[in-house]
């Protein structure tokens, strides 16, 4: 049986260099070559800055952006480290609420919330997802229904008509893989860039 | 539940089927050490591989040997993923700058990879560099599902052997299943996840100035060469905190999909191999069936549940009814591009296998749709499983199944024409004690000291759930959890790297020596008398044996969770956030 204890230091070692260097640098030189954009995370640039990634939500406060999901992310406070802060949005971390169905934080937050959507918009119902925290906490989209509600809001701010961006937010919709996988939805990213991009040429 | 979701629940169940008889054909024959399709290319590095180890491929070894090898392979890998993560401050790979892991985090770490289980205390973005992530927790990746795959090949021998002293070589099984299925499946798979968006660099993280002027820091690194093995090898163990809910751990709706295929696709393929190995695939086909049953009953009482908005929203003018524009439902926890449907699903299929790779957060699931994933745990992962302990577990509750049967019948009861005697019986009916044992027990120990409590997210049942999930998962080895447990604490660390041990060595020891003893038993023929095991009557048994075993055995904790949890929010009951 201690014949086994040879191998066994050996056989890790090979496994590292096999499948923890070899196969990871191989894919990362392979994806580079045939994916770079991708491979280097889906970077948007504009005026050769990089403004976010299409993949990774970002927090919108104004009232011109469309806005995205409530986000659950928390970091440590910089002033002081043992207590933590909200840090929505922050894509150097990532996470969620694991608040319970029958929580009275979560039912609380979710109130204020509508609160806050029921003024900018009296007259429709709030579409779920706008009172929700994702599970990443930097989901990039929003549902159709989600973009349709901050119409209004938006109209307003950007001195534009509500059928205009009505019409820009159906235009952003990506639907359902081959039809049948997934869900409708609205990058908000995209959206406020093809928003911006209007609001220039109006 | 939208009829959207039905027709990807269907999708998804034809997929997976088809793909059964392929991959349980290409895994006998690697398992046999027959020629492949990528002999030519791989024989050479399987045989290079051998010479430096020292390995004699053709020397078989005693059940005792192998499980030697076994526990010292799983030794050293502990070894070396703890030394990496302390040292990883003096090591390359190290844009972000990470220091060294603190002790009882790279103990629990360094337990949750070898196990195969991935339960993370930890939050990867801030606190694992790139060399740990590659060199660490994707070796372990691979390695840990090669060793749970082998361990299930040498029980099935022991059933297709007959007068036999040896159930295979271990070296030999590892060192194949790594460079025959897991790794052409990683880079072929891998390379799709890139093209679909997930990042494969070795960048720093990225800094980004947004349209309102904000600071952005996003996180990158070499993430689809791990996340392919996490999901294929059923490991689980996220490149980032948010794991597949992460647009770069699963940017779309399609690789949401391939991950589901992914993580059921070799313990689907391991009951055709196992009839294949058994000379009778109708035997394989039978724990298909059983397997099937139970998964679908998990995922429609998810898909039912998660469809639900949370009752209380409806008083502030949210709408939460599915439609053309939303999908509705809880959305709590949830990505907006996976929805309901996919997000319960998900959920299921994770923890039906030893998984735990999540994409939607359990903890914020429904009563009852959280309720699928924890009892999906605790019936043992026998639902297509974890890669090799998912059939080792099911072939485990055969024998029991088998064993009623007998008793009922009163002959002695024979499985795939080996007696089953009392040795076999007593050491099953350890391995399947130990893990109510582990559950139970540490979940128990947990509720009453103050280090436990500590650590919950959620006051009320729901905070109880997180403890059972915990312990669940962690002797499940499946790694998901109700995340806002907080287990990065030295109480939590150590409790749970010890219940991944015995869900771990103490459920497959038992189970080796029983393939020890079958393989030395002669081959009865079947008589007048046998209980055909490839009848839907054997399904049915089967099906009542799981569900009846994890019934009784949680049914009183489980029931102190979810169960009264259910009843609480359908009566309004709200609970109060934990006092700090």
């Amino acid at each position: 049986m201690r014949k086994q204890i040879r191998p066994a230091i050996l056989m890790i070692v090979v496994m590292t260099v096999l499948t923890g260097l070899a196969y990871p640098l191989a894919m990362t030189g392979i994806a580079q070559a045939l994916f770079p954009a991708q491979a280097n995370g889906s970077l948007i640039e504009k005026d050769g800055r990089v403004i976010g990634s299409a993949l990774i939500g970002q927090n919108f406060a104004s009232e011109k952006y469309f806005h995205p999901r409530p986000s659950a992310i928390t970091g440590t406070d910089p002033n002081d480290p043992t207590k933590t802060v909200a840090t929505p949005y922050d894509a150097s971390n990532s996470g969620a609420s694991n608040l319970a169905p029958t929580s009275q934080a979560l039912i609380d937050r979710v109130k204020g919330d509508a609160a806050k959507l029921k003024a900018e918009n009296p007259n429709q119902p709030i579409p779920v997802d706008l009172v929700t925290s994702s599970a990443s906490g930097i989901d990039p989209d929003i549902t159709p229904a989600g973009a349709l509600f901050q119409v209004p809001r938006v109209a307003r701010a950007r001195g534009l008509t509500e059928d205009q961006l009505r019409t820009l937010v159906l235009r952003n919709i990506q639907t359902r893989f081959a039809g049948v996988l997934g869900e409708p939805r609205v990058n908000v990213l995209a959206l406020n860039l093809a928003l911006d991009a209007l609001a220039a040429g109006k | 539940m939208t009829g959207n979701g039905w027709v990807q629940l269907i999708v998804y169940c034809a997929i997976v089927t088809l793909l059964t008889r392929p991959l349980g054909g290409y895994m006998a024959r690697v398992f046999n050490g027959e020629r492949t399709p990528l002999s030519p290319l791989l024989r050479p590095l399987e045989r290079a591989i051998y010479r430096v180890c020292g390995v004699d491929e053709r020397a078989e070894q005693h059940w005792v040997v192998y499980a030697a090898a076994m526990l010292f392979f799983s030794l050293a890998g502990f070894v070396s993923l703890y030394a990496l993560q302390r040292l990883q401050g003096y090591l390359p790979f190290n844009p972000a700058g990470q220091g060294a892991v603190e002790p009882s985090l790279a103990f629990n770490t360094s337990i949750s990879f070898i196990t195969n289980t991935n339960w993370q205390s930890y939050t990867p973005e801030t606190t694992m560099s790139y060399l740990v992530q590659m060199a660490g927790l994707t070796v372990h990746n691979f390695v840990s599902a090669a060793t749970g795959i082998a361990l299930a090949v040498a029980l099935v021998r022991g059933f297709a052997r007959r007068q036999a002293s040896t159930i295979g070589n271990f070296w030999v099984d590892l060192t194949r299943c790594t460079l025959y299925i897991l790794l052409p499946v990683s880079v072929v798979v891998g390379l799709f996840f890139v093209w679909q968006g997930m990042p494969q660099n070795l960048n720093a993280y990225t800094e980004a100035t947004t349209l309102e002027g904000a600071k952005q820091v996003i996180a990158q690194g070499p993430v689809a060469s791990q996340e392919v093995i996490k999901i294929f090898g059923t490991n689980g163990g996220g490149f980032f905190n948010a794991n597949s809910a992460h647009p770069y751990e699963n940017p779309n709706a399609l690789t949401n999909f391939v991950q589901m295929i992914l993580i059921f696709a070799i313990g689907a393929g391991l009951t055709n191999m196992f009839g294949r190995m058994v000379k009778d695939e109708r035997q394989g086909w039978a724990i298909y069936a059983a397997m099937g049953v139970l998964f679908l009953g998990g995922a429609i009482t998810a898909l039912l549940a998660e469809s639900e908005p949370n009752p209380h929203f409806a008083a502030f003018g949210v709408d939460g009814v599915a439609g053309p524009a939303q999908a509705g439902g809880n959305m709590e926890g949830k990505e907006v591009r996976f929805g309901i449907a996919d997000s319960a699903l998900f959920a299921t299929v994770t923890t039906d296998t030893s998984c735990g790779a999540v994409n939607s957060m359990h903890d914020s699931f429904m009563p009852l749709g959280g309720f699928v994933p924890l009892v999906d745990i605790e019936l043992g992962e026998v639902i297509f499983g974890g890669v090799g302990s998912g059939l080792y577990g099911m072939l485990a509750f055969a024998i029991v199944a088998m064993f009623v049967a007998g008793l009922m019948v009163g002959r002695t009861p024979e499985y795939l024409g080996k007696k089953l005697e009392s040795k076999e019986i007593r050491m099953t009916i350890l391995a399947l004690l130990s893990l109510p044992l582990s559950i139970l027990g540490w979940t128990a120990l947990a509720t009453v000291v103050p280090e436990g409590l500590a650590g919950i997210a959620n006051t009320g049942p729901h905070g109880f759930s997180e403890i059972l999930y915990a312990y669940s998962s962690s002797t499940g080895n499946n790694g998901s959890a109700f995340a806002g447990i907080n287990a990065n604490t030295l109480f939590y660390n150590t409790t749970l790297a010890g219940a991944m041990l015995i869900g771990r060595f103490i459920f497959v020891i038992p189970l080796l020596a029983v393939a020890g003893s079958l393989a030395s038993k002669k081959l009865l023929p079947p008589s007048a008398g046998t209980f055909p095991t490839h009848s839907p009557l054997f399904v049915g048994l089967l099906v009542a044996v799981v569900a009846i075993l994890g019934g009784l055995t949680y049914f009183p904790a489980v029931s102190l969770g979810p169960i009264v949890e259910q009843a609480a929010m359908t009566a309004g009951t709200l609970y109060p956030a934990p006092s700090p």
